[in-house]
């Protein structure tokens, strides 16, 4: 491998390990927020508990999210030089606002965390709702800077002088609104999926604290479901937007290699030097009624550019379709989950959680969310090779002239691997095995477990 | 014509006013982040009977808001990168080294001091936790000044000159063989533990924790003074350039008055007993070293020929940097002052109780 195959799977290794914690980041003040504010409603303690419970995660998590991040600032440059100074100038935007709704989120989360005796109860939730509002924007304006090497836009390219930079054309790029709302839906969808299978799995495995996973589950499918039943239409959206400004990538993700109509390609591996998909189920002609609406409209291929400018084909399709298989099971549990409340409240079939059956699908569905984050990420970036910049700059171009890149990315990865077996196993300790202290019931008192001053005054 | 003359006039400030900016946000990461960082060195030399106790003095400061203070040092970064992109891409490369041991640093203090805190309260567990983040928080400091110092001496190689240059050369000398950077490094490390030992002071309860904060912040006052002087005499060889900044000029005369100034109050308040006149007065020192630093360097961003003005970018983006940042920080500042004000005010008011 040469450095800027290194370089480039350092990036892939930092971005995909940080996404994880940045949908958490994304995911779990939505949570938090939607069981205290029940409690302050019913105040039933079971949802206080359940609202500290779900902090105390998110505070590890929310640690190993800004640092990694850090880690990506720098990286940027560390790794990518050209890049940043022709599009440090373009797409800065976008990253300067994040840094303040990462400032916000971080000041409401040290209020959230350490606050729940200090202030008012209505104050802790009003913090709670500004941690996930910040949180879900700073995941906006990023995806804005992503989305616009995508689809680049907001400067003129005069011999090669970059001029007329209009900084919120280029953050308002035309890939940026599916991006955004794709991938802000996947934050809820990929964190509460989780969260519901981990609450799944103790009223499977029988606990004393059926109420309080039962509320915890509750909460979890509120978020997850609804999320997942939009997130197709969502994805379909994305598509015509790729289909539009990335035609190529297109033609990778869906297997199709020559111009021509396009069919529904399922499954197989594609051969890039005779053009042919191999092992692969067809639909003929149905991505082109999809995207045009006649069967036999014809949609550019994988040969519609030059062999350098093509994607990896291969890697680009499976994880598509990785994404969609994932996809699809979720919308099919969350129709399910929909149908089944529904008859309950016709006074048919047993409430939810009573019911193994659909415990176990929840249970299975759980890493579901987050298989199709990491694929649909790498559609995204590996999709868009040999660019950087969507026909502006080339990645072997942007990438920095230090050679011997293999040791930081064996140095990072396995500091990352460290970090991520260190991070479940503390969750699996903090939030599961401890179970519930009965706290619930005898009135709150366990703060953050800070290590206290023996005097204090 | 006036107007032209004024918008003129404002175009040549844009720049510096990011710039200023940055060093401001670098001061506040100084002051708040850094304090942290010199928590974790005084984690690491805790000794004798009490260490617990000084460490559980450590974590309770730090606790509550590391992460708020550590986005000072990403907006610098995020304001280096999308104000002075040509600035930040050399500098990455340059600095690829020492740049990537700090991140490293950064990742194990952040996540090893939060692990410790949700992690097992045993010991052996602890210590291993605390061990990390101790060491991690001692080397941190010394590679951010170690990175700054490099730039401030001009040795960072710059532009066409890097073509014929070996790998050593170009991106190991600039730093690992400059003791006028390694000494930045110590003098950044030496500040930091300063800072908190100071902020310690007012933290501590009364007795001996804080007594012995009170002599720790008056050794690394001392040590300060050392380390000063030996910058300031490395500088005359290593950084001419910016030894002229910090040597001459009525301007440069007036800061290291008032920053000695201020060293002696800290000394004096410590010795008093007013803790936090002393705590005001350290920032006040820390403040000035930064802002003497950014004065001597003035009008370079990398020196010894490289302008801010010249790298800047376009107009529009530095015209809606400032306008991001001024809306940010009037929802930033009220956020901080509730922030701190909060905790300030301690843990009494609320019981969070079951039954409401
Ligand atoms: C919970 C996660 C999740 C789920 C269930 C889906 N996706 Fe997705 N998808 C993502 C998570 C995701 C993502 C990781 O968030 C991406 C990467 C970039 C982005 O904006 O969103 C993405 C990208 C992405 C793209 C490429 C956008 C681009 O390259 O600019 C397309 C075309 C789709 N998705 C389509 C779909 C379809 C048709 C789905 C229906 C089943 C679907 N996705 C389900
Ligand atoms: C929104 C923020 C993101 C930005 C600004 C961004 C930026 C970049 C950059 C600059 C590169 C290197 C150049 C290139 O290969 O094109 C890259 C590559 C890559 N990124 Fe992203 N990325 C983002 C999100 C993600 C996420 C969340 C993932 C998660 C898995 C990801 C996966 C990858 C992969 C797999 C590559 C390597 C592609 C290849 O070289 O084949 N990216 N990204
Ligand atoms: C799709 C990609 C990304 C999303 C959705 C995203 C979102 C987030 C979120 C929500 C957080 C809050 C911290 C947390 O909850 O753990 C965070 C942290 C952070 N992210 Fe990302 N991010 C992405 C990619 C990037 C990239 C490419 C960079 C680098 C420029 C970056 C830089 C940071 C930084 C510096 C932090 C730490 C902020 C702090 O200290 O609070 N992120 N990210």
């Amino acid at each position: 491998m040469n450095d800027l195959l290194f370089a480039r799977s350092q990036m892939a290794m930092s971005l995909a390990f940080h996404i994880i914690f940045a949908v958490v980041g994304i995911g779990m003040p939505a949570l938090m927020v939607i069981a205290e504010w029940r409690w302050l409603r019913t105040r039933d303690g079971v949802l206080l508990e359940l609202a500290k419970r779900w902090a105390k995660g998110t505070a590890i998590l929310f640690a190993v999210g800004a640092v990694s991040g850090t880690v990506l600032s720098f990286e940027l440059g560390l790794l990518w030089p050209t890049f940043m100074e022709h599009a440090g100038g373009i797409i800065g935007m976008p990253f300067s606002l994040e840094g303040f709704a990462f400032f916000t989120e971080a000041i409401f989360l040290g209020i959230y965390l350490y606050g729940w005796r200090r202030i008012p109860p209505r104050a802790h939730f009003a913090a709670g709702v500004v941690v996930a509002i910040s949180g879900a924007l700073s995941g906006a304006f990023v995806v804005c800077a992503n989305a616009w090497m995508n689809s680049p836009a907001g400067f003129t390219l005069v011999n090669g002088q970059i001029t007329d930079v209009d900084p919120i054309a280029a953050m308002f790029n035309a890939a940026a609104p599916a991006q955004v709302v794709h991938m802000t839906l996947a934050a809820f969808a990929a964190t509460g999926f989780a969260v519901a299978g981990v609450h799944a799995f103790a009223l499977l495995r029988g606990t004393p604290h059926r109420a309080f996973h039962r509320a915890a589950l509750q909460i979890a499918l509120l978020v997850g479901v609804p999320t997942a039943l939009v997130q197709p239409l969502s994805g379909d959206w994305s598509a015509r937007v790729v289909a539009q400004q990335q035609p190529v990538k297109l033609a990778a993700m869906e297997g199709h290699m020559r111009t021509g109509p396009a069919g529904l390609v399922i499954g197989g591996w594609p051969d890039e030097k005779t053009l042919e998909m191999r092992g692969a189920i067809e639909i003929p002609g149905a991505i082109s009624l999809l995207l045009r609406g006649d069967r036999n409209a014809s949609i550019p291929g994988l040969d519609a550019v030059a062999e350098a400018d093509r994607p990896p084909a291969g890697i680009v399709h499976v994880a598509f379709q990785i994404m969609i298989a994932c996809g699809t099971a979720m919308a099919g549990l969350g129709a399910w989950a929909v149908l089944r409340t529904l008859r309950r409240r016709k006074g048919k079939g047993s409430a939810l959680p009573d019911d193994r059956t659909f415990l176990k699908a929840v249970l299975l569905a759980s890493p579901l969310g987050f298989i199709a984050l990491e694929a649909g990420w790498t559609v995204t970036e590996v999709g868009r090779q040999p660019w950087i910049v969507q026909g502006f700059m080339r990645t072997s171009e942007a990438v920095t002239p230090m050679p011997g890149l293999v040791v930081s990315f064996i140095g990072f990865t396995a500091l990352y691997i460290g970090l991520a077996i260190t991070v479940v196993f503390l969750l699996w300790r903090q939030i599961i095995k401890t179970g519930v202290t009965g706290e619930a019931t005898r009135g709150l008192t366990s703060e953050m477990p800070v290590p206290r001053l023996t005097p204090r005054p | 014509m006036m107007l032209q003359e004024a918008t003129e006039a404002l175009t040549w400030t844009l720049p510096h006013a990011v710039a200023g900016t940055m060093v401001l946000s670098l001061n506040a990461y100084v002051l708040l982040g850094g304090a942290d960082f010199g928590g974790g060195v005084w984690d690491l030399f805790a000794r004798g009977r009490q260490q617990d106790d000084q460490r559980a003095l450590v974590a309770n400061a730090i606790g509550p808001i590391w992460e708020a203070n550590h986005v000072w040092l990403i907006l610098v970064v995020v304001l280096l990168f999308t104000c002075f992109p040509r600035a930040f891409a050399h500098l990455a490369t340059a600095l690829h080294v020492p740049i990537t041991l700090m991140l490293v640093g950064i990742v194990l203090r952040g996540s090893a001091f939060t692990f410790r805190t949700y992690d097992s309260k045993r010991d052996a567990v602890q210590r291993r936790w605390g061990r990390i983040f101790s060491i991690a928080s001692f080397a941190t400091p010394v590679l951010l000044g170690l990175c700054l110092g490099a730039v401030a001496s001009g040795r960072v190689p710059f532009g066409a000159a890097t073509a014929s240059m070996t790998f050593t050369e170009r991106f190991i000398a600039p730093w690992l063989y400059s003791p006028f950077a390694w000494a930045v490094g110590v003098q950044a490390l030496v500040l930091f533990a300063f800072l908190a030992a100071v902020y310690l002071t007012v933290e501590a309860p009364e007795g001996p924790l804080r007594t012995l904060f009170r002599r720790r912040a008056l050794q690394s006052q001392a040590a300060m003074t050392v380390v000063a002087l030996i910058v300031l005499l490395l500088a005359r060889r290593d950084a001419p350039f910016l030894f002229r900044g910090l040597t001459s000029g009525s301007v440069a005369l007036v800061m290291h008055a008032v920053t000695a100034f201020l060293a002696i109050s800290v000394v004096v308040t410590l010795l008093r007993g007013h803790y936090r006149l002393a705590q005001i007065a350290a920032a006040g020192q820390a403040s000035f070293i930064v802002w003497g630093w950014a004065w001597s360097q003035f009008p370079y961003l990398l020196p010894p020929d490289r302008t801010i003005t010249e790298l800047a970018t376009g107009r529009v983006m530095l015209s809606l940097t400032i306008w991001a940042l001024g809306i940010g920080t009037a929802i930033l500042l009220p956020s901080f002052v509730y922030l701190f004000w909060v905790f300030k005010r301690g843990e009494k008011a609320f019981e969070a109780t079951g039954e409401g």
